[in-house]
């Protein structure tokens, strides 16, 4: 017989401390998978935040930089412009990315940083302990919000933000696509836009981010199944699938197919 | 039609149940003893006296698995 | 030159490979220079969207290797203290320049020394010190500037150049250091970030984080021990006309040259005033301090603070001379006079 799907050498196999059915896992299994094909492992290297992927650089098998909370595409811009023939992972939650690190992220995107942003959007804060993300959905219940967002004054919550439609007005930004992980065929089609990402920074393109519709069954209150559900009948509905902008070349990847290897 | 079988680290596994969910051929589960830290891991469960009950290495299982903890592999030749 | 100019220039010459700033008034010649003259070299610049950018890409460039710089005067400064606490404790070497403005809050553009505490005392949160240097020229600023480098290199530590806006902005000759070729920098791949294939090394991870209390208290421990090492071999101060003094002045940077006018002033007058100014703030020269305390003469503190200063110059001589303090707020500069009519005082009449 054949082992046709294996743990891939990037990524450490030890135990994650990430919680049952978080996505975490599913997306750092891919960047693994694709460091691995991509032959990037000696190359890589991860910007990691404050939040639940504190513990990303437990499991990579290569360099990683761990900056002040929303600071990441700051550090990952320096990393970048300085080690330019590396691939750089710019990876970070809702909070890190969205909230406190908004002018970060909004400038890096903007100069066309040629770092990858894999952002995992599970919204709520995680590690933490549950409170209200800027994508937390309308009546979505939370720690700081705990008769679910409401944007109506007085409470004036605001709005969940679609942050890959909001770069996308942005010159600097080329590659913007949306996955999820709840499904085989989501996480398969979620691989496709990493590594159209990914091969996009290694040509010289810039920005790029993949946004990742993740389940958080903990601070949601529910099962790791259940959790898997409520992505496609909550966040999918708002947050839709898909390349959100693409200014790439036409047939991208079947381009670079031939140096991938 | 491919055949397969599956491998789970039952002390990786965290009992998420999302490849029970996932296997199109029904053929994982959650299982009846505990592992170490106390968690029922999935099992390859499968069923091969019914006819779609057996293994088609596509790999569903592997992919939505947060841990890693499986492993896929084809059976080729005498193994089929 | 200005200092402004004079400090990126040295800091080039030092061979800074990346500079990252925000625009804030007195040190906005500082960001324009290197916008003209980083690409010359080859050298990485970008105009952060804030201060807080700004710290944390160097604190991304730093973890690489190289020789990573940012700028700003107090306010700014008071954004980036979370970066610089996340550099001291991920022990990553950077160097910052402080050209201080009247404060608190937006203040003035004047120049001012109230950021004392923040710059000696750490600064951020946590327990950790940066290497705080004080020029009073143009000349020492950009002396100061170059070897700041080294000293950040060498202790694997946040170093500042604790600068005014008078230095800043004022105009004196200068002789510029050498250039320092890439190939003399130090190398840090021991532990910094990126080609590993070079080595085929195991995984280097930047990151302050450590959960488990004694291991951390170990990690600040060690980074103490150290600090007992620069405590001991990198004190610099410059001492003129101490030894049988009338009465001792002591400040740093700007106050420090109007205390040199008062002190000719006071030698018109036949008075002796000696001037201790010390350069290296931390680590601060307390020995040196209770040493010259011993001739039992007044001490006079000539601070642009409200009494930051003297707390160090009270802990150098324990009480054992009278201190006094004259001190400044909102970006006033002391002058010559003032500062000797209070020495007139003091030594006449004894009024603190």
């Amino acid at each position: 017989m054949k082992k046709t799907y294996a743990h891939p050498e990037s990524l450490i196999k030890v135990q994650t401390k990430y919680c049952a059915g978080c996505g975490h896992g599913v997306v750092h299994r891919i960047i693994a998978e694709l460091v691995d094909e991509m032959g990037l492992r000696e190359k890589s290297i991860i910007t990691n935040p404050v939040g639940c992927a504190i513990w990303a650089d437990l499991y990579f098998d290569f360099d990683s930089v761990q900056p002040a909370h929303g600071r990441t595409p700051a550090a990952a811009s320096a990393v970048k412009r300085i080690l330019n023939d590396h691939l750089v992972i710019c990876y970070q939650g809702d909070g890190d990315l969205a909230a406190i690190g908004t002018a970060e992220t909004v400038h890096a995107a903007n100069r066309g940083e040629r770092f990858t942003t894999v952002f995992i959007n599970n919204a709520i804060y995680g590690m933490t302990g549950g409170q209200m993300a800027p994508t937390t959905l309308v009546h979505q219940k939370a720690a700081t919000a705990p008769l679910g967002r409401d944007p109506e004054f007085p409470a004036g919550m605001g709005y969940p933000i679609k942050v890959l439609e909001m770069l996308a007005t942005l010159q600097g930004t080329t590659y913007l696509a949306r996955g999820a992980t709840d499904t085989a065929a989501h996480v398969r089609q979620l691989k496709t836009y990493i590594r159209t990402a990914f091969e996009a920074q290694m040509s010289g393109y810039g920005s790029t981010m993949v946004e990742v519709l993740s389940p958080c069954p903990t601070n949601w209150g529910v099962s790791p199944v259940q959790a898997a559900d409520m992505v496609a009948e909550k966040l999918i509905p708002y947050y839709p699938l898909g390349e959100i902008k693409n200014t790439l070349p036409d047939n991208f990847l079947q381009r670079t197919k031939g140096g991938a290897q | 039609m491919k055949r397969g079988k599956i491998t789970i680290d039952s002390e990786r596994c965290k009992g998420c149940y999302l490849c029970v969910r996932a296997c199109p051929r029904h053929i994982l589960a959650a299982g009846t003893s505990v592992n170490s830290t106390g968690i029922f891991p999935a099992v390859f469960a499968e069923k091969p006296e019914t006819d779609t009950g057996t293994c088609i290495a596509c790999g569903s299982c592997y992919v939505v698995c947060p841990d890693t903890a499986i492993e896929v592999y084809e059976l080729e030749g005498d193994e089929l | 030159m200005k200092g402004n100019e004079a400090i990126a220039e040295s800091a080039i010459r030092a061979g800074c490979g990346a500079y990252f700033g925000y625009p804030i008034t007195p040190q906005n010649e500082l960001i324009a220079w290197m916008a003209c003259h980083m690409a010359e070299h080859d050298r990485i610049f970008i105009q952060a969207e804030s201060e807080l950018a700004a710290i944390n890409m160097v604190y991304g460039a730093a973890s690489t290797g190289i020789r990573a710089m940012t700028s700003s005067s107090s306010p700014g400064i008071s954004l980036k203290q979370e970066g610089i606490s996340y550099a001291a404790g991920a022990d990553l070497p950077c160097v910052y320049i402080n050209m201080v403005r009247g404060g608190p809050g937006l203040g003035s553009i004047a120049p001012a020394q109230s950021d004392y505490f923040q710059s000696t005392r750490g600064g951020g949160h946590g327990d950790y010190h940066v290497l705080v240097l004080a020029p009073k020229s143009v000349q020492e600023a950009a002396d100061l500037t170059y070897i700041a480098f080294d000293l950040a290199d060498k202790w694997r530590m946040p170093a500042m150049i604790l600068g005014d806006g008078l230095i800043g902005q004022m105009m004196e000759s200068v002789a510029l250091p050498e250039y320092k070729e890439q190939a003399s920098l130090p190398v840090k791949s021991e532990w910094s970030v990126g080609q590993m294939e070079q080595t085929h090394r195991k995984p280097h991870h930047i990151t302050s984080i450590i959960l488990d209390p004694e291991e951390l208290e170990r990690k600040v421990r060690a980074r103490y021990e150290r600090y007992k090492k620069i405590e001991a071999e990198e004190i610099r101060f410059e001492e003129n006309g101490c030894e049988g003094a009338d009465i001792v002045l002591i400040a740093y940077g700007s106050a420090a040259r109007v205390c040199q006018g008062a002190q000719q002033l006071a030698a018109e007058q036949g008075l002796k005033v000696g001037l201790f100014r010390p350069i290296t703030l931390w680590p601060f020269p307390y020995t040196e301090l209770e040493r010259i305390s011993g001739s039992g003469k007044p001490m006079l503190v000539v601070e642009m603070s409200m009494g930051q200063l003297i707390e160090d110059v009270r802990l150098s001589v324990h009480d054992r001379v009278p201190v006094s303090l004259l001190p400044h707020a909102g970006g006033v500069i002391p002058t010559e006079e003032e500062i000797f009519e209070r020495i007139r005082q003091i030594v006449n009449g004894g009024i603190q």
